[in-house]
């Protein structure tokens, strides 16, 4: 919503405020401003000049030279403007002063352009003569002015040489740029934002006093109106206007509607959008002679309908949509635009004029759905107030009378079957400090809600609201008026009192934040990705047709197939990342995240999915599977899960190497995966290095996760240690060499530690070396020698019933 | 052998001792004159061996002679060896000298995301106030981000917010507030809490904008809580995460959820409140919205607003990661670019 200053001043004549101050108020009394332009910022020392007299430069063909009366004085100024004539009016800018732009109306200069005296082809000049583009303008808002040369002002300006030119131009004025919030509909128009500024400045507020019209005749004699769908028009009102007589507006409207950054057209097209810009209640004109039985029916659109709009535009339409219709035909898209059948051409005689109120969500609806918002529907699909149309409509037609366009028809047509009545709220000033954290008085506060329209209705104790206010309803909506205008920042700031709350963060929080402790520790840096991916990710990462994993949740409206699932996996997000780093040359990548991924109990979705945090790493570079496995034991013994973690080579995962992978259990419970990426899944991806990954489920963890720490004591006695080294066939796992050792050495095993692995020259084929250091110690005493044999030979039996064989 | 001529030679001895001494230089040449001297067959032995000729009457004096030579030597040979070691460990410290200016060697440890590092703090700051955190579905019903929060059915919010829809009752939520009418449905007053988490609205991806981003709203619920109270809340938060020099400015604006409702900007950080580029000259910079609690969403969510009145704000972590770390393009938050990343 635009408004300009002058505009708002023509019903708050009283207001006085620099453009700063109205900025700065406005948006702190709730209207809030986003930008304003000063009109004449670069307009410097420009006046009404008058020529006197022109004769032909001596030197140059296409320049001339004026005598030019400036009020005070008569001066020289040479122009090449091939409209400059003797006796003609027109803004001159004197020496020192400044111009918005070049004649040629291009984009205008930050600090706009000085002039000074000076020489034209040897004859001195003393400024300059100024077109309306040099003006900051253009022709779209001043019709008048002559397509190539001076601006000439015209005996209705009623300017005299030395005038204030820039004034009589109704340049001297400032736009606002305001952003209104949903809930105040009636600041979509100019006297309810100068409502609000009168309130902000404590101003006398003068709305338009609209007269009487219409001539003795009676509009139910030229047209009638049916409305056959009243929950879609609430409201329908309609004059009739006969002998239309199309000229210019008067300047002064002219100069509103192009303060406000609306062309001028003609009388009739500047009252419509004058009116709709003063009241914020749209109108429409349709020729009458074109409307057959002279009938206006509101009705719902037949399916598949066609209808072509004013702007030469078809649309199909179907039965949600509104429309305007005559006994054989449509007229209009109710609320959005009139049709070309019926519009208002040159030649129109008789004139029907439409103030009606629709339904806003309807509107709304139905302008987006045959992709056409115009002015009106804009306005309309905020749901306007009904009380409304038929002032806007008397004043529309005072207007045509007061302009000499037309001849008014007596009476008005109004369907308006359920009146809308004002709000009422109980006037509550107690609650009101209460809930605001105020001491304002009963009085003060029925000063403020007074200032915008808010009644006191004494009898009751309640406060009324027009109907123009569809906001007010309860008394916190009564509150915020209060504390708009006694100022939000008067309010004074406390801190809440009342029983105390213990500060926490959750049980999963904290295991978030030790996974992302432990990732940083071993250099994973965090990612985040997006929850929603392309179903193709699913063919890079290998999974076959019938896996699970495709059965992911849709968006109905995604931002195209990259964004079309909620993923069932956080590898795609993580790969795509590591990808992104290797195609821009970033070496040694290690990066995690910590994001949902979305598991639908059934397809289509009845109930809410299963959101599951993952814990994802993944990098390329420095290290290897161990790594990796290093990572997430870390991650795990940090979270208190330190004896029973198992891997399981038999993982099964399509998209990492088949001998490099393994299921991550917990107590017999999968609590995740890792490994190697497959090689194909790093070619899909763009990734040229070998990579890893490693998931965690945390749903899956946090059951087994504690923070709760135990001190075991420090040993006393000293230790004893064995190395064993032996010969391994290849597909015994370490896992099983270790759980064979652990139970066959009882308690007194305190660790046993691999120290070195081999496969190659040495050992026999099918076959690799393995040794081992064990630590025996006990908690009772100093071991002795027959302790530690006893022990050894248990596990040396075992060793043996697994068919390894002690390297000597 | 008198014992005069035994003084004479241990004199001797200890004298010659004495200049070998000053003449070496290395542990080995010490050991070779502690050899000499005091060994088995060295020469203050050797002088014992002689011993049985002196009178038995001097026997102890020049016992107490060859003892005190001997302390003598030992003291001495002490002192030559710390003095050589010192010296050696100089020499050693001295061709050990190291480049200093040459590369750290550096644990690599990793960065955590700005949008965490902004999220902990907001945490931390809410959590020391005695607020609670709590998370909510992303995938929700209809009707806890829409319904429950005061924007019905074909609501123009609706729209505004350009929501993501799964089903016709089930969406992407666009706003953390469904977790705010989950938690008040459960009762157990007083609330204190913050909902951080991820949102979703049908933005095409560009530097401002993304169709996924994380909000932290607040919510408090008690008897007697005003916007009073909402104000000081607010303008401590900003202290806290803006520094103790910034001042808040309260603006009305509307949310359904809330009324009153306001939004709060803070005096430009960068130019303290005097205009720059940063602040678009304005000095001031929007933030957050906020408001008092709306009775009829107390009511949805079976809470009396004749007794329990609240606040609610929201703050969109995006935002405050890219004003404070000033970053200049969204997408490099879901780009993952290690060397971005590296930057926190």
């Amino acid at each position: 919503m635009n408004t300009s200053y002058s505009w708002i001043k023509r019903y708050v004549p009283d207001l006085d405020v620099t453009p700063q101050e109205y900025y700065d108020g406005m948006t702190l009394s709730g209207t809030k401003c986003e930008t304003y332009e000063v009109l004449d910022k670069n307009l410097k020392n420009i006046v009404v000049g008058q020529i006197r007299s022109i004769e032909k430069h001596p030197d140059a063909d296409h320049l001339v030279i004026c005598q030019v009366d400036i009020g005070t004085e008569t001066v020289q100024i040479v122009t090449g403007a091939p409209n400059a004539h003797e006796g003609m009016l027109t803004p001159v800018v004197l020496p020192g002063g400044k111009v918005a732009g070049g004649h040629d109306g291009g984009a205008l200069p930050e600090d706009g352009i000085e002039i000074r005296d000076g020489m034209l082809r040897g004859v001195p000049s003393h400024g300059m003569m100024c077109s309306i583009e040099e003006l900051g303008s253009s022709r779209e808002f001043y019709p008048e002015a002559p397509e190539n040369g001076i601006y000439e002002f015209s005996k209705e300006d009623g300017v005299k040489p030395g005038d204030d030119a820039v004034e009589a131009l109704g340049l001297r004025d400032v736009n606002f740029e305001y952003e209104i919030t949903s809930n105040r509909v009636d600041c979509y128009s100019v006297i309810g934002i100068a409502r609000e500024a009168a309130a902000t400045f404590h101003r006398k507020f003068y709305p338009p006093v609209i007269k009487e019209t219409g001539n003795s005749e009676d509009v139910n004699d030229y047209v009638r109106v049916t409305v056959e769908d009243q929950a879609l028009c609430p409201r329908y009102t309609a004059r009739v206007v006969k002998n239309i007589h199309l000229a210019p507006s008067p300047k002064w409207m002219q100069r509103c509607l192009a303060s406000n950054g609306i062309r001028p057209i003609n009388n009739v097209v500047d009252i419509t959008n004058y009116v709709m810009e003063e009241y914020g209640q749209p109108m429409h004109a349709y020729d009458l002679d074109t409307i057959a039985g002279k009938h206006i029916i509101v009705r719902r659109a037949d399916d598949g309908e066609k209808f072509t709009t004013l702007d030469g535009k078809e649309y199909t339409l179907d039965s949600s949509i509104l429309t305007i219709r005559d006994e054989e035909k449509a007229v209009g898209l109710a609320g959005i635009m009139g049709g070309e059948n019926s519009m208002i051409t040159d030649n129109v005689h008789t004139m029907l004029f439409e103030a009606a109120c629709f339904d806003g969500t309807n509107i709304r609806l139905s302008s987006k759905k045959i992709g056409h918002q115009t002015d009106a529907s804009r306005k309309f699909d905020k749901g306007l107030d009904p009380n409304t149309a038929l002032e806007a409509m008397n004043r529309a037609c005072m207007l045509i009378e007061e302009f000499g366009a037309g001849e008014v028809v007596g009476g008005a047509i109004d369907i308006y079957p359920v009146r809308r009545e004002e709000s009422r709220v109980p006037f509550e000033p107690d609650k009101i400090n209460r809930l605001l954290g105020t001491n304002l008085s009963a009085e003060e506060q029925l000063k403020y809600l007074a200032s915008v329209e808010l009644r006191y209705d004494e009898k009751t104790n309640e406060i009324v609201a027009p109907t123009f206010r569809q906001d007010i309803h309860r008394t916190c909506d009564i509150a915020e008026e209060v504390a708009r205008f006694f100022g939000y920042n008067n309010i004074p700031t406390t801190l809440p009192t009342g029983e105390a709350t213990t500060g926490r963060l959750s049980f999963k929080n904290r295991v978030e934040a030790k996974a992302r402790d432990v990732a940083e520790y071993c250099g994973f840096s965090q990612g985040m990705c997006y929850s929603f991916e392309s179903p193709k990710a699913f063919d890079k990462l290998l999974f076959p047709e019938d896996d699970s994993v495709r059965r992911a949740i849709e968006i109905s409206n995604p931002l195209g197939e990259d964004f079309s699932i909620m993923r069932t996996t956080s590898l795609n997000g993580m790969l795509t990342s590591l990808s992104t780093n290797y195609n821009r040359r970033n070496k040694d990548v290690r990066l995690y995240e910590l994001g949902n991924i979305y598991i639908p109990k059934e397809l289509p979705l009845t109930e809410l999915p299963d959101e599951r945090m993952q814990f994802t790493l993944g990098f390329y570079g420095k290290g290897d599977f161990y790594d990796m496995k290093g990572v997430a034991e870390e991650f795990l013994s940090q979270i208190g899960m330190h004896d029973r973690v198992e891997y399981d080579s038999d993982a099964g995962k399509p998209f990492l190497h088949p001998g490099r992978q393994a299921l991550i259990r917990y107590d017999g419970t999968i609590v995740g995966y890792l490994g190697e990426v497959h090689p194909l899944v790093l070619k899909n991806y763009g990734i040229g290095e070998r990579a890893y990954v490693a998931v965690l489920d945390l749903p899956e963890i946090l059951p087994f996760a504690s923070f709760d720490r135990k001190f075991e004591g420090i040993a006393k006695f000293p230790a004893v240690t064995r190395d064993i080294s032996m010969v391994v066939p290849k597909e015994i796992e370490a896992a099983v060499i270790e759980k064979m050792i652990r139970q066959r050495g009882g308690k007194i095993l305190e660790d046993l530690k691999l120290f070195d692995i081999y496969e190659g020259e040495q050992v026999e084929a099918g076959h690799k070396s393995m040794a081992y250091s064990l630590t025996f110690r006990s908690r009772e005493k100093t071991l002795e020698e027959a302790d530690i044999a006893a022990a050894m030979k248990k596990i040396l039996n075992g060793l043996a019933g697994l068919g390894i064989e002690l390297r000597q | 052998m008198s014992d005069a001529s035994m003084k004479e030679k241990l004199e001797a001895i200890v004298g010659k001792t004495l200049e070998c001494l000053r003449d070496a230089h290395t542990p080995d040449a010490l050991n070779e004159i502690r050899v000499n001297v005091l060994g088995k067959k060295g020469e203050l032995k050797n002088l014992m061996k002689a011993m049985k000729d002196v009178a038995p009457e001097d026997r102890p004096r020049v016992g107490q002679l060859v003892n005190e030579a001997r302390d003598t030597i030992s003291e001495k040979l002490d002192e030559a060896r710390q003095k050589i070691e010192l010296e050696q460990m100089n020499l050693r410290m001295k061709q050990e000298t190291i480049d200093v200016t040459l590369p750290a060697k550096k644990a690599e440890i990793g960065h955590r995301h700005p949008n965490t590092i902004a999220l902990e703090e907001m945490e931390r700051i809410f959590v020391g106030m005695g607020y609670e955190v709590v998370e909510g579905p992303e995938v929700e019903y209809d009707e806890y981000n829409f319904t429950k929060l005061n924007i019905p059915a074909n609501h123009p919010a609706k729209d505004e917010q350009d929501t993501f829809y799964i089903t016709k009752d089930i969406v992407l939520r666009t706003q953390t507030s469904p977790v705010q009418a989950r938690r008040m449905e459960q009762g157990n007053l007083p609330i204190r809490m913050i909902s951080p988490g991820r949102v979703f609205r049908a933005d095409e991806v560009d530097a401002t904008h993304s169709p996924s981003f994380h909000q932290v709203e607040g919510l408090v619920i008690d008897k007697n809580i005003t916007f009073a109270d909402l104000k000081g809340t607010l303008e401590e938060f900003a202290k806290e995460i803006f520094g103790p020099d910034t001042k808040t400015k309260f603006r009305p604006h509307h949310f359904p959820f809330t009324e009153p409702s306001a939004e709060m900007d803070v005096s430009c950080f960068k130019c303290g409140g005097k205009g720059c580029r940063f602040c678009k000259g304005e000095g001031w910079i929007e933030i957050l919205g906020c408001g008092m609690v709306h009775p009829h969403v107390l009511e949805m969510c079976g809470i009396d607003p004749e007794q329990y009145t609240g606040f609610a704000f929201g703050v969109g972590l995006e935002r405050i990661a890219l004003l404070k770390y000033e970053i200049d393009d969204m997408r490099l938050l879901y780009e993952n670019d290690a060397r971005f990343l590296k930057q926190f």
